[in-house]
C-alpha cells in the first residue's frame, strides 16, 4: 500500500534523525560517559511500549462494543509489536545496568514494572496462540486486553511503592519530570522517530493479517 | 414464533448453512430432516440464539434474536444431546436451578408437579448420576416446561428411547403443540420425525431443499423426495 | 429479591451443595496446603527464623498457588452434560452467574486461608492470634482480586483445550500487584506495626479490587456468549 511505504520512509527519516541526535547533537555524560547515550533507545522504547498496549486497550474495548474484526486485528498487532518495544526497553536497561550499577539486573521501580508488563502482554499473545477459532480468540484476548491494561497502573503505583532504587523515574513518575534541554531534545526526537516506526510496524502488521484471513 | 430469513453459516471458506429461510408459527411442528453433516445441527443451535450466524436475520418470538438474544431466550425451550444436568444434584434439585435461572417460579409444589407430569416423580429425589439416558430426557422436558418456554427445539430427540419412550415423547410434543407451542424436531431418523409434525424441510449440504406442510404429501412421495434429494446432494457435495 | 439476585444466589447454592456432595475440591485442596507446608519447609531449610522472615510471603504464595488449582477449576462442573450451554440459554443478564461463581470461590478460599493460617501457626510457630484482627482485614482484600480475576480467567480457560497451562500463564502477572500489597501489608501487620501505618497499600487493594469485579461483571458476558 502507497501510504504505508511512505509512512516506513518517514519512520526510516525519523529514526535516522534520532540517531544523529543522540549521537551528534546530545552532550557526552559527565558520570555515566558515552554508555548513557543508550537511553535514547531504551525511553522511547518504553514510551512506545504503553503506546501499543493504550492501543490494544482501545482495541478490545472496540472490539466488544463493535465485533468488528478490524479492532481484533488492531488489538493483536499492537501487542505484538508492544511486546517488542517491551523487550528492547528491558534489554537496553539491562545494558545500560551493566557498566553503570554493575548488575545485569535490578529489581528496582521501573525495570520490575516494565518486565511485568511483559509478563502480561507475552500472556496475552500465548492466549491468541492457543485458541483457534478467530471469533472466540477475539472474545477472549479482548478480555485478557483490559484487564492487562487495567492492570497497568496498579502495577506501576505497587512496584514503585515497593521499590525505589532506580533513578527517581523522570518521566513517569508521580511527580514533576525535570529534564535539561540539551537532554531534552534529542530525547524527542528519538521518541518522535520511534512513533513513527511503530506506526509503520503497526499497520504492516495489520495488513499482513487482513491477508492472512482471506487466505 | 420464528421468521429467519437468508441464515449463512461459514466457517472460513467452509459453508455449513447457505441461505436458509424458514416460517413458523405458534401450534405449529416444523420436523427438520437431513443426513448427517447436513447442518441441522448448526441450524437449531443459531435459531437457538447458541451461535452467530455469518449473515442473515432472525426473529424469535418477535424479538430480533441478532440483536437482543437474551430476550429472545427467555421463550426458547432446547433439548439436544446435552441433558443440562447436574450430575450430583437430585432430580428435584436440578429442576429448581433451572427455573430460577430461567425466572420462573420455583416452589417445590410446582416442581413436583413437572416431574409428575413426565413421570419421573418417583426418583425426584435420586441423584441425576443414576438416571438412564431416557430418564435424563425426561428430566430436561420437565425443566423445558418449567421455564415457560413457547418453542422447543430438538435435537434428535427420538434417539435411545425405546418404543414405549417413543410413544411417550411424542404424545408429550403433541400436547406442547396444542398447547399453543410451537416446536422444531430435527431428526434424521425419518419415521419418529413426521409423527408430529405438520411441516417437513428437509436440509442436506446446508441448503433447505423443501419446506412443504406434510398434508400436501403422501408418505411415500415425502420417503422418495427425501432419498433422491439427499442422494443427489450427496453426489454434488 | 430481584430476578439478577436470585439468579446470583441459585447458582451459589448450586456450587456449594455440588461441592458438599462430591467434596471433590476440598479434600483434595486440603491436602494440597498441607503439602505447601512441607515443601516451603524443605525447600528453606531447617533455620526457623529464615522460614519465620519469609512466612508473610510464603503464606501469600500458599494462597496463589491453592488458588490456581481451585480456582481453576471453578466451571469444571459445567463442563459436563453441556451445562456451558444450558447457563448461555439462560435469559437476563449473565454477570449474575460470575458473581455465582465469584462468592462460591471466595466460600473455598476462605477455607483454604483458615486452614493454611493454622498450619503456619501450629508448624512454623508464628503467634498469628494476636494479629488475627488485621489479618482479617488484608486477607479479604487480597482474596478478592485473586477470586475475581480467577473466576473470569477460569470461565474463558474451561472453554479452551490448553487450559491447565494458560489458566496460570494469565492469571499470575495480574497477581503481581496483589501480590506485592498483600505481602507489604502482612509483614508490617506480624511485625506488630498498626493498620495505618500500611493504609496506602490498603486503599491500593481495596482500589484493586473493585477494579477487577468491575472488569469481571462487565466482560464475563463476552467470555460466556458467542
Amino acid at each position: 500500500m502507497k501510504a504505508t511505504r511512505a509512512l516506513g520512509w518517514l519512520a526510516v527519516v525519523g529514526v535516522a534523525a534520532g540517531l544523529v541526535a543522540a549521537f551528534g547533537y546530545a552532550p557526552r555524560e559527565a558520570v555515566q560517559g558515552n554508555v548513557q547515550r543508550i537511553m535514547y533507545l531504551h525511553v522511547p522504547s518504553v514510551l512506545t511500549a504503553y503506546l501499543a498496549f493504550a492501543l490494544v486497550l482501545v482495541g478490545s474495548v472496540a472490539y466488544l462494543v463493535t465485533r468488528r474484526v478490524g479492532w481484533d486485528r488492531l488489538a493483536a498487532a499492537a501487542a505484538e509489536i508492544g511486546v517488542l518495544f517491551t523487550g528492547i526497553t528491558i534489554a537496553s536497561g539491562s545494558i545500560w545496568g551493566r557498566p553503570t550499577w554493575g548488575v545485569w539486573w535490578t529489581w528496582d521501580a521501573r525495570l520490575t514494572s516494565t518486565a511485568v508488563l511483559f509478563l502480561v502482554y507475552v500472556g496475552y499473545l500465548l492466549l491468541r496462540a492457543m485458541v483457534e477459532e478467530p471469533e472466540a480468540r477475539a472474545r477472549y484476548a479482548a478480555v485478557v486486553g483490559i484487564v492487562g491494561a487495567a492492570n497497568v497502573p496498579i502495577v506501576h503505583f505497587s512496584v514503585y511503592w515497593w521499590r525505589a532504587l532506580h533513578q527517581p523515574a523522570t518521566i513517569l513518575a508521580p511527580g514533576k519530570a525535570p529534564l535539561a534541554a540539551s537532554l531534552g531534545l534529542p530525547l524527542a526526537v528519538n521518541a518522535l522517530g520511534f512513533a513513527l516506526l511503530f506506526l509503520y510496524f503497526l499497520t504492516r502488521r495489520m495488513e499482513i493479517a487482513r491477508t492472512e484471513e482471506e487466505v | 414464533m420464528i421468521g429467519a430469513r437468508r441464515l449463512r453459516k461459514a466457517y472460513g471458506y467452509a459453508v455449513v448453512l447457505d441461505d436458509v429461510s424458514l416460517e413458523l408459527a405458534p401450534g405449529q411442528c416444523l420436523a427438520l430432516l437431513g443426513p448427517n453433516g447436513a447442518g441441522k445441527t448448526t441450524l437449531l443451535r443459531i435459531l437457538a440464539t447458541l451461535l452467530r450466524p455469518t449473515s442473515g436475520e432472525l426473529a424469535v418470538a418477535g424479538v430480533d434474536a441478532l440483536k437482543h438474544p437474551e430476550a429472545a431466550r427467555a421463550a426458547i425451550g432446547v433439548v439436544a444431546h446435552g441433558s443440562y444436568v447436574y450430575e450430583d444434584l437430585s432430580a428435584l434439585e436440578n429442576l429448581r436451578f433451572w427455573t430460577v435461572m430461567a425466572g420462573g417460579d420455583a416452589s417445590w409444589a410446582r416442581l413436583r408437579s413437572a416431574l409428575q407430569q413426565v413421570e419421573l416423580d418417583g426418583a425426584a429425589d435420586e441423584r441425576v448420576r443414576t438416571f438412564s439416558a431416557g430418564m435424563k430426557r425426561r428430566l430436561a422436558l420437565a425443566r423445558v416446561v418449567l421455564g415457560r418456554a413457547r418453542l422447543l427445539l430438538l435435537d434428535e430427540p427420538f434417539t435411545g428411547l425405546d418404543q414405549q419412550g417413543r410413544k411417550w415423547l411424542s404424545e408429550f410434543l403433541l400436547a406442547f403443540k396444542i398447547g399453543g407451542g410451537a416446536l422444531v424436531v430435527a431428526t434424521h431418523s425419518f419415521a419418529s420425525g413426521l409423527g408430529v409434525a405438520d411441516r417437513v424441510a428437509i436440509l442436506a449440504g446446508g441448503r433447505l431443499l423443501l419446506d412443504r406442510p406434510c398434508a400436501d404429501l403422501s408418505w411415500e412421495e415425502l420417503r422418495r423426495l427425501y432419498d433422491g434429494l439427499t442422494e443427489l446432494d450427496g453426489a454434488l457435495a | 429479591m430481584t430476578f439478577y439476585a436470585r439468579r446470583t444466589w441459585i447458582v451459589l447454592w448450586k456450587d456449594l451443595l455440588t461441592e458438599r456432595r462430591s467434596k471433590e475440591n476440598a479434600n483434595a485442596l486440603l491436602f494440597f496446603s498441607l503439602l505447601l507446608l512441607f515443601l516451603f519447609q524443605f525447600a528453606l531449610g531447617p533455620d526457623r527464623d529464615r522460614l519465620r522472615a519469609a512466612v508473610p510471603g510464603l503464606l501469600w504464595l500458599g494462597f496463589i498457588l491453592a488458588g490456581l488449582l481451585g480456582l481453576g477449576r471453578s466451571f469444571m462442573t459445567e463442563d459436563h452434560n453441556d451445562c456451558w450451554e444450558g447457563l448461555r440459554l439462560t435469559p437476563g443478564d449473565k454477570s449474575a452467574i460470575y458473581l455465582g461463581k465469584l462468592l462460591g470461590n471466595l466460600v473455598m478460599m476462605s477455607g483454604v486461608e483458615v486452614v493454611l493460617l493454622v498450619l503456619f501457626g501450629v508448624f512454623y510457630d508464628v503467634e498469628l492470634w494476636p494479629v488475627v484482627g488485621p489479618l482479617a482485614v488484608v486477607l479479604p482484600l487480597g482474596t478478592v482480586g485473586l477470586a475475581a480475576v480467577g473466576t473470569l480467567f477460569a470461565a474463558m480457560t474451561a472453554q479452551i483445550r490448553a487450559r491447565e497451562l494458560l489458566f496460570p500463564v494469565l492469571l499470575l502477572p495480574a497477581q503481581v500487584p496483589l501480590l506485592l500489597a498483600a505481602v507489604s501489608v502482612t509483614q508490617a501487620v506480624l511485625l506488630g506495626q498498626p493498620l495505618a501505618d500500611v493504609a496506602h497499600w490498603l486503599k491500593l487493594l481495596a482500589a484493586a479490587d473493585v477494579v477487577y469485579v468491575v472488569i469481571g461483571v462487565l466482560t464475563f458476558e463476552f467470555i460466556l456468549d458467542a
